[in-house]
């Protein structure tokens, strides 16, 4: 297989090109729209047989000794740059290949990635079915998505990964965009492109920083020269940490976190499958693989690694606080994704990368079955995603209701579930890890709680109490087709089992962690002296973790099933921070004023009275002067250089020509066209010409 | 005893009464006998320094000379015929076809 992984991503290239183009094609051509089953039999079909390689893949790469579990292949060399200085003075070629490398933890990647995706895509054929217009569009997209994600987690260098991750955000933006007759939908495209523009600035410098510092681009050349250039962990703030920082910032647009979460709740405007898929399961932990990928450098910048720490939790809290209060379904769920990407970044913060990832894959799988049993809701109500119009649905989707309660549970971290075991992870690794602390466990535990809170609300709100549906809408609501709920269903089962990979230390062996060693093993020495450290600790810990989430889970039973008023009354009570809360602290509206109108802000501020006047009278004077001016000057020279033309110019041009003329008049009369004429004159110049010669005695 | 130099005081007295003829007279068929007798003189020159250097090829030149003669007097003659055809007449005075 060694040979051979490198196609896992061209499956789906292919079937982006015989929809995207036969699609194209087809609708040119006869104005016709390829069939339905055509296209989801290319598009799911691709994606299969990339899952059916990748596990192949995975398999081959168990059978391998641990520590040769890197395979790269290199298909073809893509740049052959001139010769650049490095900082130590070498010269280095920039050179980048189109390589492909799998190792233990691009193997987890693409496993979650054509897994879930390979779900979503078969949920999606159920989902998509009313569509007209955009089903070959929707499916291309999706499959261009999978491609440029399977190369970004599989690429051998940063530059190739640099192409997966604008690939990643160009479709993301797409699909976000994807109901091309609604604003909105362009908006929050355009919005989230723009917001990834600016991470992606700092990653494009900090890929030419680590060029200049290590005269490569490859992974593994990289992570040498950073063990070579730095042994030990860079106390003062250098260039290694620069190069984390600038990094991190990249992740922070991707991966939508403190300042640049703002654009993932808007991607809600995307269909459903696209939400879980993108801004879910795979794309949004594009930014945690990366800082993963890179923990040879962050293991060695610690203030990096605090900077990192603190912006996850932050933002784990800022996310969980917010979807406490919001009403749509669907941007519940977006939050719940940035506050649980932010716990994804605490874990690698405290040097914890393999509980990062570890919760990356258990968060891919009841998020993405989140996402989706919110699309099976929507689909039965006809696109109605307030939850305040919803209740009761229960007893009309009894399969959405079974399988969302697993995934509402298992991110609740009810014990024996997913989430459980990953957050349990993280948050013990918080605490115990060197680079932990104390305060990062009790924001994590905090958050937590929060989470059963939110999550428990969603379900109460959606599924249990009074119908609360409008009655057009109540007449229709039927459960999904099998094609959109046996997804669910393998999710659902996901969602339980495969948390069972990484025990806990005073449970069982951690199988996860122990594959993913190999690929972190030049980092994070100091993590594994501690992991083994009290057990009773741990136990206490995870009690208190888990006596929170039920606290959780009891106060939205009360506030939202059992005893209504109190909530509101509540809510009365604290209106002002519920207002705060409810319009998400204001963070767009502050970027707004800030950023996007600053131009007008400041130029309202500059227009106070006096400013204003003298602004106007420097328009008038000054401003119009200039202009009223140089409009004269260029009259006036274009008059003098008329002038110039008629008398000058004009007059040369007529001389030749009356030149001509004088001399051809007197010219023509010796024409006179009488032969004998011509003939004296003939004889004339000959006795000249021999005259002349008989002179001159030649 | 003849010596060149009489030939070539005949050859230069025939060519004067040549150009004069072309030079003045106004019927077009007495200036191509005009041209005629300047033809000749040349031959009248070449036949005699043939004679003097003992070198037969002026006389062969003398020969071509005859032939383009007659040739050309062919062609003259035709073209006289066609203007006459064209204008009623046969003086020069009264042809200024390519007058400027």
């Amino acid at each position: 297989m060694r040979n051979y992984f490198w196609l896992i991503p061209l499956f789906p290239l292919l079937g982006f090109m015989l929809n995207g183009g036969f699609g194209l094609w087809k609708v040119a051509r006869t104005g016709t729209r390829p069939a339905k089953p055509f296209v989801y039999c290319v598009a799911c079909g691709s994606i299969l047989l990339s899952l059916l390689l990748s596990l192949t893949c995975f398999i081959a790469l168990l059978q391998v000794d641990p520590h040769d579990r890197v395979w790269e292949f290199e298909l073809f060399s893509w740049i052959h740059g001139p010769a650049l200085q490095t900082v130590t003075g070498d010269l280095a070629n920039f050179h980048v290949s189109w390589g492909f490398q799998l190792d233990p933890l691009s193997a987890v990647m693409i496993l979650v990635v054509t897994g879930v995706g390979f779900l979503i895509h078969v949920y999606s054929i159920g989902y998509m079915a009313e569509e007209e217009e955009g089903f070959y569009r929707f499916f291309a997209y999706m499959n261009l998505f999978m491609f440029m994600m399977l190369t970004l987690v599989l690429a051998n260098n940063y530059l190739l990964m640099f192409v997966g991750w604008e690939g990643v955000g160009l479709c993301s933006y797409l699909l976000i965009g994807y109901y091309i007759e609604k604003k909105s939908a362009g908006d929050a495209a355009k919005k989230a492109f723009v917001v990834n523009r600016i991470g992606d600035f700092a990653f494009i410098i900090g890929m030419l920083m680590i060029f200049t510092y290590f005269g490569s681009l490859d992974f593994t050349e990289v992570f040498h020269g950073v063990e070579e250039m730095f042994p030990t962990p860079e106390t003062l703030w250098g260039p290694l940490c620069w190069i984390a920082l600038l990094l991190f910032i990249g992740a922070t647009g991707k991966s939508a976190q403190i300042p640049l979460f703002v654009w993932l709740p808007d991607a809600m405007e995307g269909p459903t499958p696209v939400s879980a898929l993108i801004h879910a399961a795979t794309m949004v932990t594009a930014g945690v693989y990366m800082v993963a990928r890179s923990s040879a450098i962050y293991s060695r910048a610690p203030d990096v690694l605090f900077i990192v720490a603190v912006v996850g939790i932050c933002t784990a809290l800022l996310a969980a606080s917010i979807a406490m209060f919001q009403n749509d379904i669907k941007r519940v769920l977006a939050y719940s994704t940035v506050s649980q990407l932010g716990y994804m970044f605490a874990a690698l913060g405290v040097g914890a990368a393999a509980a990062g990832i570890f919760h990356l894959m258990t968060h891919a799988f009841f998020k993405a079955l989140l996402f989706l049993g919110s699309g099976s809701v929507i689909a039965a109500l006809h696109h109605e995603q307030d939850m305040r119009k919803m209740g009761g649905l229960r007893k009309h989707l009894p399969r959405t209701w079974w399988t969302m309660g697993i995934a509402t549970l298992a991110i609740a971290g009810v014990p024996g579930l997913a989430g459980f075991f990953s957050k349990d992870e993280i948050l013990w690794r918080s605490f115990s890890n060197p680079e932990g602390h104390l305060v990062f466990w009790l924001v994590g535990v905090l958050v937590a709680g929060m989470t059963a809170f939110y999550m428990m609300r969603m379900m109460f709100l959606t599924f249990h109490g009074e119908e609360r549906l409008s009655p057009e809408v109540a007449s229709h609501v039927h459960e999904s087709p099998n094609v959109m709920t046996v997804p669910l269903v393998i999710l659902a089962v996901g969602s339980v089992f495969v948390g069972y990979l990484g025990l806990p230390a005073w449970l069982g062996p951690n199988v996860f962690e122990h594959f993913l060693e190999p690929a972190f093993e030049t980092s994070y020495h100091g993590a594994g002296e501690s992991v083994h450290a009290a057990p009773s600790t741990e136990i206490l810990l995870t009690l208190v973790s888990v006596a929170l989430a039920g606290l959780g889970i009891y106060l939205a039973y009360q506030f939202f099933l059992k005893n209504k008023e109190k909530a509101a009354r509540l809510r009365e009570r604290f209106s002002g921070l519920h207002s705060i809360i409810y319009n998400k602290y204001y963070v767009d509206e502050a970027y707004d004023v800030l950023f996007v109108s600053g131009g007008t802000g400041w130029g309202r501020f500059f227009g106070a009275k006096n400013w204003g006047r003298f602004l106007s009278a420097f328009d008038n004077n000054v401003v119009d002067g200039a202009v009223n001016n140089s409009a004269a000057m260029t009259k006036f020279v274009a008059w003098g250089s008329g002038l110039v033309d008629i008398h000058f110019v004009d007059r040369i041009v007529n001389l030749v020509g009356e030149t001509f003329e004088f001399f051809s008049t007197v010219l023509r009369k010796i024409q006179t066209g009488l032969v004998q004429r011509y003939a004296l004159f003939f004889v004339i110049g000959i006795i000249l010409v021999i005259s002349f010669y008989l002179y001159m005695g030649v | 005893m003849v010596d060149i130099t009489h030939y070539l005081v005949l050859s230069t007295i025939v060519f004067s009464i040549g150009v004069v003829g072309v030079l003045t007279r106004r019927n077009v068929i007495i200036i191509l006998m005009s041209i005629e007798l300047m033809l000749n003189s040349v031959n009248l020159n070449l036949v005699a320094f043939s004679d003097r250097l003992q070198d037969p090829s002026g006389q062969v030149f003398a020969v071509f000379v005859i032939t383009v003669a007659a040739a050309e007097a062919a062609v003259g003659l035709g073209i006289i015929i066609a203007l006459f055809r064209n204008k009623e007449t046969v003086n020069v005075d009264e042809i200024d076809l390519m007058r400027g």
